[in-house]
């Protein structure tokens, strides 16, 4: 799940703030953009409160942490590490679906909140 | 603690005796009765929501990537990783292999060094029972401190059994030991010195980088009980000088029923096997390596050591917040252990005036527990608070809360409000707080036979 990659322009476009703005090309920005909300999407899956909060943050703080990272190669170890996350957080979805269970009680505070 | 059968055939046997003494024996017996049964284990409804998780010292829940890592040699890779004729043997050797790699790296050690085994309790049992025989010709001696796991002091009870000297040290009111002591208690006859990193019930962390260079120096061995330290905090065997390391699986987010021993070959420390077999483990621990619980271990201690610093920064946080929610709303709180040479993760508070049992009790929505886990089935209070020196009344009102990579900032909320809640209803309830109330100062009353 420590997945990171110029969170700049992810940041840029959720933000819209221009202090986050970088030099990656175009489709290079696009692509961890997609790749990012893939990943929280995914994420937001979990049935597990406590799978799902954490992936939701540890992915947020990954992109976060390495949105300076301006060398190539480390920007595609870096994404590869964030496919593989990605597969990982998908299967696991689906196993924890499976075997699915009560809620915790501070899902019930949260539902309340809504 | 006598049972119903027990007690009303003593009962039974008192006919003589006046009647109002035979009614008080009868209520007493039934209130030891109604006080082991105070919390009922029961399965949780289809529709009742599950309690937060505090109790990370027990055990932890899974990593997601550990389980994952582990899958396809529970499904597919199914081989025997001693198998040297086929390619099942030889991808599950493989795994078993990388696995080795992981785990030595997270503690900075070899490869050649980790043997695998069934828990830090099996880890423990080995190197202690294992050095204590194998040097017995020429030493005799054995030190550990008296907050050591159950497991150690058990063990040195076996060995006390076989004729071993052990040394429990006592532990200054902060849970650290006194390295003095230390040194006074090593003697020509020492063979092992064991003394756990990260104490489970009040998260204490010993000087062990002293206690390593101490041992070295005199030529003793040293041995620690890692199991709680490993993956949370920066470990390296060689910078601490440690000759034999204890490492549990169900720690670290991994799996239960493994864990592993690091044993040092550079100086050679040899131990005498626990379990005899086809000489798996460098012969130290035979039977078959079980391949995919040895894969979700390494797999944990991959993720923990690349999580380390971000664990660490968070669960510092989190713990920070919940010692300052409870401590700031209600007075008479006592944090067990030393303030600064701890695990941020491991909270044991004591709350003066309330019994421990009934705040656990009103908490019911949140997982707690009351000292460890292996000593929570008697109704004594943990011989560690003991050891620490806390008052009688303020080891029974003591809880421990464990944080961990999955806490939530709502958890740490939910838990602390609850707290706050439940122990000012209890102490409106309790007849100490009110004469505390009142200025009564509780340890100059004379209580009084009726």
């Amino acid at each position: 799940m420590h997945s990171g990659a110029p969170l700049v322009a992810v940041l840029g476009s959720l933000r819209r703030t221009d202090s986050f703005v970088s030099i990656m090309a175009a489709s290079g920005r696009e692509h961890v953009l997609s790749l990012y909300k893939l990943l929280l999407k995914e994420s937001k899956k979990f049935p597990s409160y406590n799978y799902r909060t954490y992936a939701l943050r540890r992915v947020r703080d990954a992109f976060r942490e390495n949105r300076t990272v301006e060398d190539p190669k480390v920007v595609e170890e870096l994404l590869n590490r964030a496919r593989e996350s990605l597969a990982i957080i998908q299967r696991q979805v689906s196993i924890g679906k499976m075997y699915e269970i009560q809620k915790t009680v501070v899902e019930r505070e949260e539902k309340k909140n809504d | 603690m006598m049972n119903r059968t027990l007690s009303t055939k003593l009962l039974g046997s008192m006919c003589g005796i006046s009647s109002p003494r035979l009614r008080f024996a009868q209520s007493a017996a039934n209130a030891v009765q109604k006080q082991k049964e105070l919390i009922k284990s029961r399965e949780l409804e289809k529709d009742e929501l599950r309690p937060l998780y505090m109790d990370f010292q027990a055990t932890t829940p899974m990593d997601p990537r550990v389980l994952d890592a582990m899958l396809p040699y529970q499904v597919n890779y199914y081989g025997n990783p001693h198998s040297r004729t086929h390619a099942y043997g030889w991808e599950s050797e493989s795994a078993m292999e990388k696995a080795r790699k992981q785990v030595a790296a997270l503690i900075g050690a070899d490869p050649r060094e980790i043997v695998f085994t069934s828990g830090a309790t099996e880890s423990n049992n080995m190197s202690i029972k294992g050095v204590a025989r194998f040097y017995k010709a020429k030493k005799k001696h054995i030190i550990t401190t008296q907050t050591e796991h159950k497991c150690v002091l058990d063990s040195c009870r076996v060995l006390e059994a076989e004729g071993f000297d052990i040394t429990y040290l006592p532990v200054k009111d902060n849970g650290l030991i006194d390295l003095k002591q230390l040194e006074e208690a090593i003697r020509p006859d020492t063979s092992l010195v064991s003394i756990m990193t990260i104490n489970n019930e009040i998260g204490v962390k010993q000087p062990i980088k002293e206690i390593g260079h101490l041992c070295r120096s005199k030529n003793v061995f040293f041995h620690t009980d890692a199991a709680q330290a490993v993956g949370k905090i920066p470990v390296n065997v060689t910078d601490w000088k440690v000759d034999l390391m204890s490492i549990s699986g169900h720690k670290i987010y991994g799996p239960k029923g493994v864990g592993a021993l690091y044993v040092r070959r550079r100086p050679r420390i040899r131990i005498e096997p626990l379990q005899n077999g086809g000489g798996q483990e460098r012969g130290l621990r035979s039977g078959t390596v079980p391949t995919p619980l040895v894969v979700g271990l390494g797999a944990a201690c991959e993720v923990a050591q690349q999580e380390l610093e971000y664990d660490h920064k968070r669960v510092t946080l989190l713990a920070n917040r919940l010692v300052q929610k409870i401590m700031s709303d209600i007075p008479d709180v006592v944090m067990n252990g030393d303030p600064d040479q701890r695990y941020s993760g491991c909270i044991n508070l004591s709350f003066a005036y309330v019994e421990g049992e009934s705040l656990l009790m009103a908490l019911k929505d949140v997982a707690l527990s009351s000292g460890s886990a292996c000593t929570s089935a008697s109704l004594e209070p943990s011989y560690v608070l003991r050891a620490i020196g806390t008052d009688e009344d303020l080891a029974h009102s003591s809880i421990r809360f464990g944080i961990g990579r999955f806490t939530t900032e709502e958890e740490v909320d939910y838990t602390a409000e609850k707290c706050i809640q439940h122990v000012k209803r209890l102490r409106e309830m309790s007849p100490l707080w009110e004469m505390v109330q009142e200025g009564i100062d509780l340890k100059s009353i004379k209580w009084t036979q009726h």
